[in-house]
């Protein structure tokens, strides 16, 4: 369920529209800040808001990768792959900081801290190569820097709630 | 040719994101020679005379754009392109995080031009600090009286490279998909809402404002002729100094290269990718070519968006080839199926080389379905997955060879699996 402050919050970007289906993205941000991903039950509180179908919540929220329909870990990290990156080790960060968690890219650590995702470009390839931690942009990322930026990670708050 | 820093000038400034150090380095100078004393009319005229060209990529002459909005529709738009995807591209970043007020000056006078009460700017999801920076630049100027009657609203994007594409972005805006719709009409048209539309980057209306305030003889006289003003040359890859550099259009690739530090220790240049990764690598025979629209279109490549990706000579360009390709795979939005099918299949075959079983066959192959695929597509994103791979496969073909070499049988007729990923049998 939305909390009642996040409806009001959505409600409120409505009308900074000319028409408020265009609130929809920025509206399923402010839903998705309270939990770090949006269940059906939140699509469809959403959708009641818009006055429109669930569906087209969802045919949304399955378009754009920033939308999660599971639960991510307290912190996101996407990791650039795309070639300015790859150029610069990209892979075999990757490759590390999965082996480190123990997870594939895409998947949440067992202590639900960290979701690691392989991403496209991030438009910050002078730091390649370069990953995005939560909304923090951290580059040119050295392998041995990892275990830091994990640790610093953990110290900030989760990426919703 | 030194660096000529104009939209760049105050980028190092700690504040300048902050309205009194902007003002104090000259800034919202544009807004009150311009507004109200040239007319809207007379402003467009001189964005066209000036010879500003879109700097998202296409390169239209920005106040020719302007000059399409009819003029018997009152409700009109103004949208700013800060959906910046393209794979190497990051010079809108850097205007958004470090100069916000000067893009809010800019945006405030296209939206003036064009007799706009709306502007909308589209900004990438994942800026969450240039969306802050950009909130708290309207919030001030508004309060400064700059932006008169005009609505500026900071609108989030949500992670789609498509949504970069100007009718995909309409739709995204309104609400619904990143898909291209059919034009025409064109947005100056019937664009958000089916209103008239303009629709104009990040970088195109920064400088709008350095044209008020030198004007248009002073911003003729930089660059060479149809190629005016400067362009931020993103350099990134594999150069010892990855980033941003602010030179006037025509600058020799070399030039822009040697800038950002040239090739690291020992290593030497073996191509690049001059606009974002949508079109054809330049190799060493090129680096004294002129950067603007029409050599590199010449040489059947683009400026695009003057995002320069170097690759040295250790570079394996089957790997950067299948990189990118997985790239348009990706973020395909599937309304056409050249192009959804299209990227996937080259990303299995390009795969199949790479993992020792593709066939001389397999090359071929490739360049016919990206000549289909860019054929038959509906906007610009097929036709730019095509160049970057075909043009390495005709560049560097020994290349791919020695990977096909590694196949027992590289003549046999190839058997394909469609599977996802791909999985080497």
């Amino acid at each position: 369920m939305l909390t009642e402050e996040t409806k009001q919050a959505i409600l409120k970007l409505q009308k900074m529209y000319p028409q408020k289906r265009s609130a929809l993205i920025p509206a399923l941000h402010l839903a998705q800040s309270e939990k770090g991903y949006l269940p059906k039950e939140i699509q469809k509180d959403v959708a009641n808001l818009f006055d429109i179908d669930p569906n087209e919540v969802n045919s949304i929220v399955t378009f754009y990768d920033m939308f999660f329909e599971e639960p991510t870990g307290k912190h996101v990290i996407h990791v650039c792959k795309n070639v300015s990156c790859m150029l610069r080790g990209a892979d075999g960060l990757l490759s590390r900081l999965c082996s480190r968690l123990k997870v594939a890219p895409g998947e949440t650590t067992a202590d639900k801290e960290f979701t690691i995702i392989a991403s496209e470009c991030l438009a910050a390839c002078d730091k390649a190569p370069m990953m995005l931690v939560d909304e923090k942009v951290v580059g040119p990322v050295n392998e041995n820097d990892l275990d830091k930026i994990l640790e610093d990670a953990k110290k900030e708050a989760p990426h919703y709630g | 040719m030194a660096e000529k820093r104009i939209l760049m000038a105050h980028i190092n400034e700690p504040n300048q994101c902050e309205i009194d150090t902007y003002e104090r380095n000259g800034g919202y100078q544009a807004i009150k020679k311009a507004i109200p004393a040239i007319s809207p009319a007379d402003l467009t005229e001189m964005v066209k005379q000036s010879g500003l060209r879109g700097r998202g990529g296409a390169g239209f002459v920005t106040g020719m754009k302007w000059g399409f909005i009819p003029k018997n529709i009152a409700e009109r738009y103004l949208v700013c392109n800060a959906d910046e995807s393209e794979p190497g591209t990051f010079k809108d970043r850097l205007l958004i995080e470090k100069d916000p007020h000067q893009l809010i000056e800019g945006v405030t006078l296209a939206a003036y031009a064009i007799g706009a009460n709306y502007a909308f700017i589209y900004c990438r999801g994942e800026f969450y600090e240039g969306i802050a920076r950009l909130k708290h630049a309207v919030q001030q100027a508004k309060q400064r009286g700059y932006l008169g009657k005009l609505e500026i609203i900071v609108h989030p994007g949500a992670g789609a490279y498509i949504a970069g594409e100007e009718t995909a972005q309409l739709n995204s805006l309104e609400g619904y998909r990143a898909t291209p719709r059919l034009k025409p009409p064109f947005p100056a048209v019937a664009g958000l809402y089916g209103k008239p539309t303009i629709i104009n980057n990040v970088e195109t209306l920064c400088n709008v404002v350095h044209i008020v305030n030198h004007g248009v003889e002073w911003y003729q006289k930089i660059g060479i002729p149809k190629n005016t003003g400067t362009k931020i040359f993103q350099v990134s890859g594999q150069v010892q100094r990855p980033g941003c550099y602010e030179f006037a259009l025509g600058t020799p690739l070399r030039e822009v290269l040697e800038t950002a530090g040239w090739m690291l220790p020992g290593r030497s240049f073996k191509a690049c990718y001059p606009g974002g990764s949508s079109c054809a690598l330049l190799t060493a025979r090129d680096l004294d070519i002129s950067m603007d629209f029409e050599t590199l279109a010449a040489r059947k490549s683009a400026l695009g968006t003057a995002s320069i990706i170097v690759m040295d000579d250790s570079a394996d360009m089957v790997k950067v080839a299948t990189r990118l390709m997985e790239f348009y795979q990706n973020e395909s939005c599937g309304k056409c199926t050249p192009c959804r099918e299209g990227t996937r299949w080259i990303v299995q075959v390009l795969s199949r080389i790479e993992a020792g079983r593709g066939t001389y066959e397999d090359l071929r192959m490739i360049q016919q379905v990206c000549n289909q695929m860019a054929a038959n597509s509906f906007c610009p994103l097929a036709v730019g997955a095509a160049p970057p791979v075909v043009s390495a496969i005709l560049e560097f073909k020994g290349e791919f060879e020695a990977y096909i070499r590694k196949n027992p049988h590289p003549d046999r007729e190839p058997e394909m699996k469609i599977s996802y990923p791909y999985v080497a049998v």
